[in-house]
């Protein structure tokens, strides 16, 4: 049934249709309005059987799943950001101890300078931390695959975090395919969990591991990521035999047959990146792109069949890597070891810098040309940043950088 | 002749503790010297000679384990307890007993009761356990949480007044002049600084918890008595116990019970009950002793009993603390100190 609403909403009914046992929550932008749904649909009693906790902090949130699935509920719960990072300890443990929570991330940027906005430098902060990362084109595939989140958590016993951009589509609204309970219910067993706290069978969980074991327990952390490369796109078949709609998967590719430059994203920007590509196309341009879905897994083999052909790639990403460049370049890069291919790095959208068709149509251009250096900031301000490295340079207490650069602006001046 | 059936047993007619379990009836004798105990902490653990933890965690474990008949989940902050208990592949825990990380033994020990809750096992408990400065300082912010929430889950805290797994270095919980890796026993001021830490038991009573209670190894009988009452009550509790710590502590191994009782009744240590918010009951002190006895025992303190002069000004400073304990808490009847 098509509904117009919020992509949060969306997220909150899909997340409910799983009947998820114990939701944990708090507040932080963009992901809040997520939690809200899903406590109101607890309290109004649509949502039968789940303990909604409010807790005191991000770090609570996710200690409060790691013992609830610990105890054997389906668990639940949302973050963005600086709350991401509160709960990092926790993050990493829920992975250690193989336990299949679901958690939500409303991508949006990490301060200092504080900044509410999208961007995937959260997300892509706990990219090692042994979760399974799905990052969502649209609100569609964000419902979506919530619902295949809990399968894959649960049959592998491993948490998963769905990721969504902030605002673009936790705020954005628009008519969405919301399952029935009946379906939902055909294609999401019931949770059979592998350890379970049972004083019938007690066992011991956490016990410290040293040198002897530890190895062996990391390796098999890897395999089973290596069991999601497999398990992922088995179950986004029966996802579409179920709800006849494809979502999720390894890679979508759009326009990659003949195509001689190759555009990577994650996420919803992938939405614009196919504007462009079909405006180029009507222009005779080969260029076509690759929006990677499973970024943990990373899907090295799939990436380098859709890429092996092209005369080069660009990825443009909503994180950085300072000293580096890109987080997912580098990966990208990775999945052509062997194969001599440019790769150019273009760093877009931070801390909710719009993308534009126009940036975007340009970049490509003289990427078509091999005009791009490897690294590149979309849309940066080069007058700004120079004025204040020269400043920096010739005064010692030069002040704070992200208080410069907001008077600059507001100023308008520039050297 | 005396009919002795009906003379009133007067236990402490010998002026000691001693109390033989024989001369208590059933459902008064200590849950240890019951054959049918749980073992909950089994033999074989990794504890120092003389830990006063694993002696109060055990007595505070099998007590809450015949409360429950058997049906409670341990969850563990990071610290001693947990690591001299877990030398995998041994365990020594015979309940099922889950270890997340340092600060967040509260809210672990949440989700499980909410997903007992939710699963419908009522007759399953939950205790969260962890050390002083696994509650008083990283995990604080949970275990207010736990208790703001006044969610179902027994707490305990063995405080043995330091980070002792890591090398005894200073906890909010440590007493002023208390020599430790981070308090040295050297310069103006040697050991921890006079008018710091913090008092969690009033603290969780300030959250008008259900129950919250204090308990020393000393009186391990009144540990079990505390813990037993704790699992007839639903909602946040708190226990807090004072277990020496031979290691950090300097005491000698085989007086953990003798420095325990002397924190008791000098009144550094009061032992009492709330409810509510409200103080419902003390232990009164029965032989009152200084000071200078319980802390000549420890060699954290051996620097105010230096041989080039004795630190009287921080003794007092440490009897007036005592003293305050016993005013404020009531800690001796009038009539006794006549």
């Amino acid at each position: 049934m098509l509904i117009q609403m919020e992509g949060s909403e969306a997220v909150a009914e899909a997340v409910a249709l799983c009947r998820p046992e114990v939701v944990c929550a708090y507040p932080i932008t963009p992901q809040t309005h997520i939690v809200e749904g899903v406590g109101a649909l607890v309290k109004d009693g649509r949502l039968e059987n789940c303990e909604f906790i409010n807790v005191e902090s991000e770090f609570a949130a996710l200690s409060v799943a790691i013992g609830a699935s610990a105890a054997g509920a389906r668990t639940y719960t949302a973050t963005a950001s600086q709350g991401l990072l509160f709960m990092a300890e926790a993050v990493y443990n829920a992975a250690g101890l193989g336990l299949p929570i679901v958690m939500t991330i409303g991508n949006r940027a990490i301060g200092a300078p504080i900044n509410i906005w999208n961007d995937h430098s959260d997300s892509m902060s706990m990219r090692d931390a042994g979760w399974i990362q799905l990052y969502a084109e649209t609100n569609q595939e964000a419902l979506d695959l919530h619902i295949q989140a809990f399968r894959l958590a649960e049959e592998l016993s491993c948490p998963v975090m769905v990721c969504m951009d902030g605002f673009i589509l936790t705020h954005a609204y628009e008519r969405l395919d919301i399952p029935s309970q009946q379906d939902v219910d055909a294609f999401l067993p019931a949770f059979e969990p592998v350890q379970v706290l049972d004083p019938d069978d007690p066992y011991s969980i956490g016990a410290m591991v040293g040198p002897e074991a530890f190895t062996e327990v990391r390796y098999l952390a890897n395999d089973t990521q290596l069991q999601a490369l497999k398990l992922i796109p088995e179950i986004g078949s029966v996802f579409k035999e179920v709800f006849g709609r494809e979502s999720g998967g390894l890679i979508h590719e759009y326009m990659t047959g003949n195509a001689e430059t190759i555009v990577v994203a994650l996420g919803s920007v992938n939405g614009t990146i196919k504007e462009v590509i079909d405006t180029m196309r009507e222009d005779g341009a080969a260029i076509g792109s690759v929006s990677i879905c499973s970024f943990r897994p990373f899907p090295l083999d799939e990436l380098q069949d859709a890429l092996k052909d092209a005369k080069r790639v660009v990825v443009i990403e909503k994180s950085l890597a300072p000293g580096l460049g890109g987080v997912v370049a580098s990966n990208v890069r990775m999945a052509l070891r062997g194969i001599n291919l440019p790769v150019y790095t273009v760093i877009a959208g931070l801390g909710g810098r719009t993308i534009t068709m126009t940036s975007l149509q340009e970049v490509f251009e003289a990427a078509g040309e091999d005009r791009l250096p490897d690294l590149q900031f979309l849309d940066l301000d080069h007058n700004a940043v120079e004025h204040e490295i020269v400043r920096a340079r010739r005064t010692r207490r030069s002040g704070p950088i992200a208080e410069n650069i907001l008077r600059q602006k507001a100023d308008g001046r520039n050297p | 002749m005396t009919d002795q059936t009906s003379q009133p047993v007067k236990f402490y007619q010998t002026g000691t503790h001693t109390v033989g379990n024989r001369l208590l009836d059933d459902a008064k004798r200590t849950v240890q010297s019951s054959m049918d105990r749980s073992n909950a902490i089994t033999s074989g653990h990794r504890a120092c000679q003389g830990c006063g933890e694993a002696l109060g965690a055990r007595y505070a474990l099998d007590a809450a384990m015949r409360a429950t008949e058997g049906q409670l989940v341990a969850v563990n902050a990071t610290g001693c307890l947990e690591v001299f208990t877990t030398p995998y592949p041994e365990t020594s825990w015979q309940l099922p007993w889950l270890h997340s990380l340092f600060g967040n033994a509260p809210a672990v020990a949440t989700g499980v009761a909410a997903a007992l809750r939710v699963k419908g096992r009522k007759d399953v408990k939950v205790v969260a356990q962890g050390g002083d400065g696994g509650t008083t300082d990283i995990g604080f912010g949970c275990l207010s949480g736990m208790f703001e929430r006044n969610d179902d889950v027994l707490y305990i805290c063995y405080d043995n007044e330091a980070y002792m797994n890591t090398g005894v270095q200073r906890s909010s919980a440590t007493p002023p002049a208390a020599r430790t890796a981070t308090t040295q026993a050297i310069g103006d001021a040697p050991g921890n600084v006079f008018g710091t830490g913090k008092n969690l038991p009033l603290i969780a009573m300030a959250h008008n918890i259900p129950y919250v209670a204090t308990a020393s190894v000393a009186d391990l009988h009144d540990l079990e008595a505390k813990v037993t009452k704790a699992m007839a009550i639903s909602g946040s509790r708190y226990i807090h116990i004072m277990v020496p710590c031979p290691l950090g502590w300097g005491s000698a191994s085989d007086a953990t019970i003798s420095v325990a009782r002397l924190a008791v009744e000098s009144g550094l240590f009061p032992l009492f009950e709330a409810e509510n918010g409200t103080l419902t009951k003390v232990n009164k002190i029965r032989r009152l002793v200084q000071v200078e006895g319980y802390l000549k025992m420890q060699k954290r303190f051996a620097h105010l009993f230096a041989k080039d002069g004795k630190d009287q000004d921080s003794i007092d400073a440490i009897q007036a603390m005592a003293n305050h304990n016993i005013e404020r808490f009531g800690l001796i009847d009038v009539d006794t100190t006549s």
